[in-house]
């Protein structure tokens, strides 16, 4: 493997993330999945950063999951998202920045349709107009919140309490990253970094001490595929996806996995749960599984962030393993204890999968 | 060069350009070559055998050189043409050390550059140890050397992916390079010949075998050699921990995705215009083909004039061809560069 031959198609991959002013649009899911991941990550952008990001509690979903299993038609989204960058444009905001990977994909491309079809556009400020008397402006900078992170990780560096290297060994940890067909698949040139080799997280990775495994399976689907897993007849066919991509990184021997969609990082940790109890399997040594981080947790746990604030008890793989490599002091009788210190009560034990 | 004016000025000392030179030599015309590397010969350089009989490439060459007897061609190497401009019935030729000769006819053959596999981001070329193109297997072939993977590893499996750059939207060609089937199969055969227990894989969309021998070739690598031929176009390669790589590809015919392991993946990469042939064609007015190569006057029967009156295009400058057609096509350039001067009972400058 030749690095300069990536940082070759990095340079052709570059974006513009705009500095401050951030307008920020939540995801539906992840707020269930994993709900310390956005606060993480305003608190970054907010306390460390000093960054301005806005936040409208009228926003809703995209209709991302709705599109994308074909039950929400085309100009429905549409206007759905004209009424977000509407409620940007009445706060004064230009820059828009989804937190959910779907999100980030599904308004680039509605903006890209725009682009070629102008017609289109009318007819949705129309419908919008109809429906809400609302107007809005284009925004000029859509970035996903992982493309802010990599903007600013050096400057997260420097404010950094914990490195990405094993505590015990001195050596980097080593690190799968997953960065969601929805990123930049659709749109290449839209992802940092492109479709194929994509630097986003690899580049938070380098930057914080970790190696990044660039494992055979790399680009493969992480096994949500919506319809995948929405239909629950087609769910084996999601299981086997994410055990095709567990298969193939497992001699790489990972310490842990980042994801950068809230569907991946889900399906990553879960199926892995699920894997164990069909078959028996996991896949690392010692039968608990990868730990699977989404972004803003490492960003946070990099950060000197307490794994218990940032919500690292709602992963199904246990976390602790890959807190002892890089020496994060915890306490395991706090792990679920909620934010006024009341027990939220620990989940049942797998019957494989050790926790 | 003694006079900075020409009859015949000749952009390009490849194939094309030096049968051209030496067909106008033998017909007692001055012309004047400008090379832009230190040697001429061009891609043709590049290629250890050529298709289909297998012969070498310094034969060729050779061959080139054996024209020159009569009246000799003048040839200026490390001569970079950047301009041509028309006036008064003269053309001027600029080079890139800002010297400028005039011309009464000039002959462009400027040829073709290969394909940059490195845009196909999806194979890894120049990531990915084991992934080279068919241009270094060539060198690799050239020098003689045994063929081993980048460990050092005698390869047990080898796959040949066709049309890397060519038929290919996404990368804004739609021209088929024509010559990089043919060189496929004949690359599949010398990799047999070296290494006879390898298993040989070519990936395609179509085998277009349009010259002659070429479809017996096709026939000989499946059936003499065992040359596995599967009919589809290979979606991704990756890289697995010990350094193999593994292909993913759809097989068209069984209608199956499939997923295979190789030592080593050789990229049939395309013909794309020369780099410099777009700014010189800007600066003299010529049109374009789709595929940014020089356009000609017509395509059935003018295939070497252009739309600007005096300069003409020969060879892979105008379209992919094999040396065999670039050699046929020169000469047809100089018939007509000959007959055009006739035509116009066109004075020539002393």
């Amino acid at each position: 493997m030749v690095l300069e031959g990536k940082k070759r198609v990095w340079a052709d991959y570059q974006k513009e993330i705009a500095d401050d002013h951030y307008f920020y649009v939540r995801s539906c899911i992840r707020q269930t999945f994993f709900p310390g991941s956005e606060t993480t990550l305003l608190r970054i952008l907010r306390n460390d950063l000093g960054k301005d990001v806005f936040e409208d509690a009228r926003h809703t979903t995209c209709t991302g999951i709705g599109y994308h299993t074909d039950i929400v038609p085309l100009e429905t989204t549409m206007t759905v998202i004209a009424r977000h960058f509407a409620l940007m444009t009445e706060a004064g905001y230009t820059n828009i920045i989804p937190s959910c990977v779907t999100s980030f994909g599904l308004y680039t491309e509605v903006l890209d349709t725009w682009k070629h079809f102008p017609e289109m556009e009318a007819k949705i400020r129309e419908y919008l107009w109809k429906a809400t008397k609302r107007e809005f402006k284009i925004p000029e900078n859509l970035v996903h919140t992982s493309d802010i992170i990599y903007k600013f990780r050096d400057q997260i560096k420097e404010k950094s309490k914990v490195s990405l290297i094993n505590k015990k060994t001195g050596l980097p940890l080593k690190v799968v990253e997953h960065i969601g067909c929805h990123y930049a698949k659709m749109f290449p040139v839209s992802g940092v970094g492109g479709a194929e080799f994509p630097s986003v997280l690899s580049g938070m990775i380098e930057s914080w001490g970790g190696s990044v495994i660039d494992y055979p399976e790399r680009r493969h689907c992480c096994g949500f595929g919506f319809r995948q897993y929405l239909v629950m007849a087609n769910r084996g066919y999601s299981v086997s996806n994410s055990k095709k991509k567990f298969e193939s990184m497992q001699p790489y021997q990972p310490d842990f996995i980042v994801a950068n969609c809230p569907g991946c990082s889900m399906f990553l940790d879960k199926w892995q749960y699920t894997i164990a109890e069909l078959e028996g399997v996991t896949y690392d040594k010692n039968g608990m599984g990868i730990p699977v981080l989404t972004y803003e947790e490492m960003a946070g746990l990099v950060m000197g962030y307490s794994p218990w604030e940032i919500g690292l008890q709602m992963h199904q793989v246990s976390v602790e393993p890959l807190l002892d490599k890089l020496g994060i002091k915890y306490k395991k009788e706090e792990k679920y204890l909620g934010a006024r210190g009341q027990n939220i009560g620990e989940p049942q034990k797998p019957q494989f999968l050790i926790v | 060069m003694t006079s900075n004016t020409q009859h015949i000025i000749i952009v390009g000392g490849g194939p094309a350009g030096l049968e051209a030179a030496s067909s106008l030599g033998a017909a007692g015309y001055k012309v004047t070559v400008f090379e832009k590397e230190e040697q001429t010969g061009g891609k043709l350089r590049l290629w250890h055998k050529l298709f289909p009989g297998f012969r070498l490439s310094g034969e060729v060459k050779s061959f080139l050189a054996s024209g020159f007897k009569m009246n000799p061609p003048e040839i200026i190497t490390n001569a970079e043409v950047v301009s041509v401009t028309s006036e008064n019935n003269h053309h001027k030729v600029g080079l890139a050390d800002g010297q400028s000769f005039k011309a009464d006819v000039v002959l462009i053959a400027t040829g073709y550059q290969v394909f940059k596999a490195e845009k196909k981001e999806e194979y890894g070329y120049k990531i990915y140890d084991n992934v080279i193109t068919s241009v270094d297997l060539e060198e690799q072939l050239k020098s003689g050397n045994p063929i081993k993977t980048m460990a050092g590893k005698k390869p047990e499996r080898i796959a040949f992916i066709h049309c890397v750059g060519s038929r290919d939207k996404k990368v804004g060609n739609i021209h088929c390079s024509r010559v990089c089937c043919i060189t496929g199969v004949k690359q599949a055969i010398e990799m047999k010949q070296e290494l006879p227990e390898a298993e040989i894989f070519n990936f395609y969309m179509d085998m277009r075998m349009f010259g002659q021998n070429f479809e017996e070739l096709y026939l000989e690598a499946q059936q003499k050699w065992g040359v596995t031929f599967i009919r589809g176009r290979v979606s991704e390669i990756a890289e697995n921990i010990d350094g193999t790589l593994q292909l993913k590809v759809e097989d068209t015919l069984s209608g199956r995705p499939m997923k295979m392991n190789f030592d080593l993946v050789v990229l049939m990469v395309g013909m794309v215009p020369a780099s410099r042939t777009e700014a010189i064609g800007k600066s003299a007015g010529l049109t374009f083909t789709s595929g940014n190569f020089l356009a000609s006057a017509d395509t059935h029967i003018s295939q070497n004039a252009t739309n600007i009156p005096g300069i003409f295009v020969t060879g892979t400058c105008k379209e992919p061809l094999s040396i065999a057609e670039t050699l046929t096509d020169a000469r047809a350039a100089t018939i007509s560069i000959i007959a055009w001067i006739r035509e116009n009972h066109l004075k020539l400058s002393n």
